[in-house]
Order: structure tokens, then C-alpha cells, then sequence
């Protein structure tokens, strides 16, 4: 646990505080339209069946600990069940289908998410912990949005490879994460789809629901059975994906760690892969950037869905002559931010993940500390039960310092300062990672030096945080290869001939 | 009578702009189809692998740095400095064993492949990037970039018009390269060498080894400052080891590989995007 007593916090030094008189009334986000069942069984083949082992794990809710569900717990059995469904599917029905039926399907789950689109949203916020302004309004419309766009895509694949014809890869094995749980499987599914494959997909063990309440939308769609198969478990149900035989293509979005593991599980096979990993993306802001919009900016890049994003803006580099006001600003705003019941509609900032994620982060602010950083935390106080981590950033951060070098995935910024644009690229790429970045100026020459010298595959100028099914994303370096989204998330799904 | 007694080439490696031998001090010898020797040939270590590492990554800033129009330049330089030696080419090839019309045409489809390869330096852009009309309001385009230094071992078969291919298709895209050479026929590697030397190409961007693939494989594949491995030689039985070895620092590994490295088969800008990353540049739109 954290020595309170070495965190400085500053509410009284700042011009943000309201004294008080500012209350917030809670306005929580209302449950009572949502119905979760008991338990949750395997998607397999068009129905819900229970694991063969018949066993199952607690999902709950991280911000009061409560069970919400549990689901069923895959193993090879089970996923060898949902391996040949999607092959039998793929033989038999999806890769005969046309384009444009298989790009109706898509549409009309599209639909089917925006008509439901609330109910997801709270269950989202419920099983993960994030704020419902968040997954209302970021996460949800996003997955529609994507299976929207990919759908318009699936009769179209002549026209997307110059020189090429198209053909599907088989059968896709995608592993998804909490971070973003739902829209992570749209990510996974909606292309996949649109080109001809089939696929077995497994949600991360701790945000399985919207993805169980997906499964049920796509029985509803009536898509043909055994084309989208949802398997609910743990590593070693992913393993179990991975290391199928008649798995043509394993899509992953995790950890560099876990991605590691996978590529060396893959090593002397024919299988595809994909892989978008950790990040630990650099956002520079120089002197002549609009200061209060940066601070806004930074917030987001780092705050954002509690810092639980792979592209998250992590290491904050400031130009000198900035350093202070922007520190400054960026202390007080840091002291309005509103951390607590992720239901709440005036919540900034939701509830940590897992206890997991949350010893994890506190043993990295920790080594912090230790390694001689200056640590500040907004003053908010925390509900008491749940999982929770006060909004914290590092000054006097090092180059060398565990928490400049490693993915902390939460809400936890750490400040290095710069004189030259020189200055600011070498640090900012000095880096195993390369997935997002950041550059705040106003002067347009300025960002196209900057934003092409940043080895990262999303770089984000004047803004930080945006995505769209339209624009590619995914790494350089360690943070994975390949892309999803947009023109270019067709091709790890396809054959060129 | 001999009215001039023949200076014999020393082939050394080919690496940061010079021709070093290799610091091991190794060689293995060459021979002709009567078994006579053509050459001693530098058996690189893994110390000369570093070293061309640490070489080809000082030269990419500025390779990729430079504008397209001018790496399509010194490519098409490479084919003219290349058409100034086509005998010399044609005698190593058949000296290796190459029949004589054979020779002549792998020549010819060398100096062509690159040709082909200076004209994409500023057109593949064009072809895999994208403006993406994203629903919010920002300016979203998508273009590739260079991967980075990119590790290659390349074919026995055919040696001069394999590497060829190789060499310009990797370094089009920005990258630089360090290469193993045919381990049966790597005389012309060298000479190909000398050609790039002077053909305008900065110190670095390319750098050629000889030696044995067996030996080197898990130093290409294993090298945490190398960020492509391009394995492109016949035998394919330690794609598991480099795979394996290549997930260190999440390698990109590629396999491509052809049978005949004729026209119809390594002719496209797809052979370019293996090594390319995808980058996407976000901007808001407003007053």
C-alpha cells in the first residue's frame, strides 16, 4: 500500500477550488432496465452451452466489489468445440455467402447495438468500472460505428488492393482485453467478418458481460451459427486459441509480455498474426502550444478511462520555458476531476479494473518514489470499498526511472522536461515501445517535423485520444504489428492472390 | 604466354561504406565447377553482424530522411554503375557455375529490378496511404513509413538477381539493411558492392556479409537493435528458432521468398510493405 504521508496534495494553493460551494448532486446513470442472468454459458455454435467441466468464475463489479455474474470457464475441450463450429461455418456457409449479404449481417448488428445501445453502455461501466460519460459516449457508439463502417467494406474487397484479388484466411482465433471490452471485439469481429472469416473470440476474464450480451445480439441477428463463437475464460483458454491446429489467424490485443508469449507459441507455424500491444506514448508539449488546451489535452491522454488505454499519453515531456505553468495548470485541474461511482454521470474518473491492475499500479507509484520521484495526487477521496487510484503524476521523473520505462495502465503521469524539439524526439523515442504520441504547437511546420520523427504508428497533434473505425491504429517496435481500423484493417484478415 | 598475369580480387565485407575483412579472421574457399579456387571468402562473425548492425542504424536517420525522388535516383545510379560492369557481373555468375545465356539474362534482370524499384520510391506512398474521413472534426491521413533496419539472408539461387531484389526493395521504402549473401555463390555479392559504393548510396544503408546462414541465423534473428528479419533463403527448416528467437523485441519476420525472383514473381509494391509501419497523424479542424 502507499505511504500517505510522502504524496503532497495541494487543493489549497489552487485557483480551481471551489470551497465547497460547488456541490455536485449525485446523478447516477439508472440500472434498473438491465437484466444480467445468473451465469453465462460458452457461445458455441449459435447456442449457449456450459463449458465442459462445467465450471464457472465471479465477475464483478470493480467499484463496490459486488458479483454481478459469472461465466463459464473454457478449456481446450471447449475451445476445440468452438474451433470446429467456425471452420464447419466457414466451409459451409461464410466464405460461400456473398458480399453483400455477409455485409447485411454487419449492418444489421450495427443496428441492433445502437437500438441497445444504453443497456451495453452501463453494463460496460458496471463489469469494467469505467464512467458511463465514457461509455456512452466514447466506447458504444464506436463499436456500432465500426461494425457500420466494416460492413460497407464486405462487398467491396475488389476495389481495396490494387492489383490484387482477395481471398479470407479461414478461421480467426482474437483475444481481447478489459480496457475497452466491447469496442475491443468490435475491433476483432467486424473486419474479420466483413472479409469471409470466421472466428472464435475470447473476452478478457475480468469484462466478459457486454461481449456474453453481444453474443446474445448476434443469435438475434440470426447470423448463421458457429460464425461468431464466444469463449469466456482465462490464459489458458487464450493458450488453447493460439495453439490450435486449425486456427488459420490469431488476432491479440494485450500486453507486450503476453504478445511475446504468442509469437513464440506461433514460431513454426503457417497461423497469421496481429498483435497491438503496450505503449507508453510520449506527449510533448512545446512552448508555443495553446497552454490551456494542452492541459486538457494531457488530461485526456493520460486520464482517460483511468490511464487503462494502450495508446495512453504516459510520459508527459514539457519545453522549459513552459515547464511551470504548465505543471501548475495542470495540478489544479487535476484537483476538479471527479473519481467515483463509475455510474454517475459527473464522473471523470472510474474505478480501477482489478485488484490485480491496482497492486500493480501502486507497486510502480511506489518504485516511483523510491527512485527519487516527486510525486503529487489530486486530494479526492475514495469510496471505500472498490478499486481505486487517485489521479497522480511524477515530477523530477528519469529517463532511467521504472515508471518513465514500463507500462503502468492507469491513471499515473510522469513529467520530464526538454529544451530543443531534438531534445524532445530523442527522449520521446527512446523507448522499446512505439504505439501512440503527441505533439502540442501551434506552428504547423513545427508538427509534420515532429509527428513524422515519432516512432509511433498513431500520433495525435493538438488532440490526443481520438479514434475512429476509418483510421488505422496500431504500433511500431514492441507495441505490435499490424493494423486495426480503416483501409488498412482489411488486410490481416485476407489472402492477396 | 601470358602477355598480363590476372590481379586477383580480394572479397572482403562490405560494411559502413568500406570493406573490411572479418575481424574472426575465417574464411571458406570458393571453387569453380573443376573445383579450383575462385576466391577466399570473409566468414563474417557475429562481432561483424553487430558491427553492421550499429552501422546500418547510423544511417537510417538520414536515408529515410532523404526525399523519395532521391532514393529513386541513386537507385536508378545503382543500375547505371551496374550497366558500366555487366561483364564483369556475367563472368563472376558463370565462374560460379551459371550457364553463359543464363548469366547474361540474370544481369540484365538485375540491373532492370532496379530500375523497377527507383520508379516506386515515391509512388508505394501513394498507393498504401489514406485520407480517412473520420466523424469528428480532424484532419486523419495515413501513410508508411520505413521499418527500420531490416536483417536479410538472402537465397543461393539466383544470387545476383535475389539480391538485387532484396537490396531495392528494402531500401526504396527507407529502410537500411544488412545482408548475408549467397553462401554458394557470393562473388558478386562483392562486386555488387563496389557498385553501391560508388553509386552515390551514404555508408551504411546497405551492408554485405558472406559467411555461413547456419551459423549467423540466431544473431540476425535474435539482434534486440534490428527490427526486421527477412529470411528469404531455401532452406526454410529454422523458421521455428528465428520466429522464437525474432519475439525478443517483437521482430518483424518475413518469409517471402521466390522461386525463379523473376519479374512476374518480385515485381510489386507487395513486396515492399513487409517492411513499412502504418502511421496515423491526427489533427483537430477549427478556428
Amino acid at each position: 500500500m502507499l505511504k500517505e504521508k510522502s504524496i503532497s496534495s495541494e487543493q489549497k494553493t489552487t485557483g480551481l477550488d471551489f470551497d465547497g460551494s460547488w456541490e455536485y448532486s449525485p446523478a447516477p446513470e439508472s440500472t434498473d432496465h438491465i437484466t444480467l442472468k445468473e451465469r453465462y454459458d460458452l457461445f458455441i455454435n449459435g447456442e449457449f452451452v456450459p463449458a465442459e467441466s462445467n465450471r464457472y468464475f465471479d465477475t464483478i463489479n470493480p467499484s463496490n466489489e459486488q458479483k454481478l455474474s459469472e461465466v463459464a470457464l473454457a478449456e481446450a475441450t471447449d475451445v476445440d468445440k468452438a474451433v470446429k463450429a467456425a471452420r464447419s461455418a466457414y466451409n459451409k456457409v461464410w466464405s460461400k455467402m456473398s458480399g453483400r449479404d455477409r455485409g447485411k449481417y454487419l449492418f444489421r448488428i450495427a443496428r441492433l447495438i445502437q437500438e441497445r445501445a444504453r443497456e451495453f453502455a452501463v453494463i460496460e461501466s458496471m463489469d469494467g468500472g469505467k464512467p458511463i460519460r465514457e461509455s456512452r459516449d466514447v466506447d458504444i457508439p464506436l463499436v456500432a460505428a465500426h461494425f457500420f463502417y466494416y460492413a460497407g467494406w464486405a462487398d467491396k474487397l475488389r476495389f481495396a488492393f490494387p492489383g490484387r484479388s482477395v481471398t479470407p484466411v479461414g478461421v480467426a482465433g482474437q483475444i481481447i482485453p478489459w480496457n475497452f471490452p466491447l469496442l475491443m471485439a468490435a475491433w476483432k469481429l467486424a473486419p474479420a467478418l466483413a472479409t469471409g472469416n470466421t472466428v472464435v473470440l475470447k473476452p478478457a476474464e475480468t469484462t466478459p458481460l457486454t461481449a456474453m450480451k453481444l453474443a446474445e445480439l448476434i443469435r438475434d441477428a440470426d447470423l448463421p451459427p458457429g460464425v461468431v463463437n464466444i469463449v469466456t475464460g482465462a490464459g489458458t483458454t487464450g493458450a488453447a486459441i493460439v495453439n490450435h491446429p486449425d486456427v488459420d489467424k490469431i488476432a491479440f490485443t494485450g500486453s507486450t509480455e503476453v504478445g511475446k508469449i504468442i509469437m513464440k507459441s506461433l514460431a513454426g507455424t503457417e497461423k497469421k498474426y496481429t498483435l497491438e500491444l503496450g505503449g507508453k506514448g510520449a506527449n510533448i508539449i512545446m512552448e508555443d502550444a495553446a497552454i490551456d488546451q494542452a492541459v486538457e489535452g494531457i488530461v485526456n491522454a493520460i486520464f482517460f478511462n483511468q490511464g487503462h488505454v494502450c495508446c495512453a499519453g504516459s510520459r508527459l515531456f514539457v519545453q522549459e520555458s513552459v515547464a511551470e505553468e504548465v505543471i501548475r495548470k495542470l495540478k489544479e485541474r487535476m484537483t476538479t476531476l471527479r473519481l467515483g461511482d463509475p455510474l454517475d454521470k459527473n464522473t471523470d474518473i472510474g474505478a480501477i479494473n482489478s485488484r490485480m491492475q491496482l497492486d500493480k499500479i501502486h507497486e510502480l507509484i511506489e518504485s516511483g518514489i523510491n527512485e527519487g520521484g516527486s510525486v503529487y495526487q489530486s486530494s479526492c477521496s475514495l469510496p471505500e470499498k472498490g478499486y481505486w487510484c487517485k489521479p497522480t503524476l511524477f515530477t523530477e521523473a528519469a529517463q532511467s526511472h521504472r515508471i518513465v520505462q514500463e507500462e503502468i495502465f492507469g491513471p499515473v503521469l510522469t513529467i520530464q522536461t526538454f529544451r530543443t524539439p531534438a531534445e524532445a524526439m530523442e527522449k520521446a523515442n527512446n523507448t522499446p515501445y512505439g504505439l501512440s504520441g503527441g505533439i502540442w504547437t501551434d506552428k504547423g511546420a513545427k508538427i509534420f517535423k515532429m509527428t513524422v520523427k515519432m516512432r509511433a504508428g498513431v500520433v495525435w497533434a493538438n488532440t490526443f485520444n481520438k479514434f475512429d473505425p476509418t483510421s488505422p491504429f496500431g504500433g511500431y517496435k514492441e507495441s505490435g504489428m499490424g493494423r486495426e481500423g480503416g483501409l488498412h484493417g482489411l488486410k490481416p484478415y485476407v489472402e492477396l492472390n | 604466354m601470358i602477355d598480363h598475369l590476372p590481379v586477383l580480387k580480394t572479397y572482403k565485407l562490405y560494411i559502413g561504406g568500406k570493406f573490411p575483412r572479418t575481424e574472426s579472421g575465417r574464411y571458406f574457399p570458393v571453387n569453380d565447377k573443376n573445383q579450383k579456387l575462385l576466391a577466399n571468402m570473409c566468414r563474417a562473425s557475429r562481432k561483424d553482424f553487430r558491427e553492421a548492425v550499429v552501422s546500418a542504424r547510423s544511417a537510417f536517420a538520414g536515408w529515410s530522411g532523404r526525399a523519395a525522388y532521391n532514393r529513386g535516383q541513386i537507385l536508378y545510379r545503382i543500375a547505371e554503375m551496374m550497366e558500366g560492369r555487366r561483364e564483369q557481373l556475367i563472368s563472376e555468375l558463370e565462374s560460379q557455375g551459371v550457364k553463359s545465356n543464363l548469366a547474361k539474362r540474370e544481369v540484365t534482370e538485375a540491373v532492370d529490378r532496379f530500375v523497377y524499384y527507383a520508379g516506386w520510391s515515391d509512388k508505394f506512398q501513394q498507393v498504401f496511404s489514406s485520407v480517412n474521413p473520420v466523424a469528428t472534426s480532424h484532419f486523419n491521413f495515413t501513410m508508411p513509413e520505413p521499418t527500420g533496419v531490416v536483417a536479410v539472408m538472402a537465397p543461393d539461387d539466383p544470387s545476383l538477381l535475389s539480391l538485387a531484389s532484396i537490396i531495392s526493395t528494402v531500401i526504396v521504402g527507407g529502410n537500411t539493411a544488412i545482408i548475408l549473401a549467397s553462401e554458394t555463390k557470393p562473388l558478386t555479392a562483392i562486386t555488387l558492392s563496389e557498385i553501391l559504393n560508388t553509386s552515390d548510396l551514404p555508408a551504411g544503408v546497405v551492408n554485405i556479409l558472406t559467411g555461413f546462414r547456419e551459423e549467423l541465423i540466431p544473431h540476425f534473428a535474435s539482434h534486440m537493435d534490428v527490427n526486421a528479419f527477412w529470411y528469404a533463403a531455401d532452406n526454410q527448416n529454422d523458421t521455428k528458432k528465428i520466429q522464437e528467437l525474432a519475439a525478443e523485441n517483437v521482430k518483424r519476420v518475413c518469409f517471402t521468398k521466390f522461386r525463379t525472383w523473376r519479374e512476374d514473381e518480385a515485381e510489386s509494391p507487395y513486396v515492399i510493405e513487409p517492411f513499412l509501419e502504418i502511421k496515423t497523424t491526427w489533427h483537430p479542424v477549427g478556428y
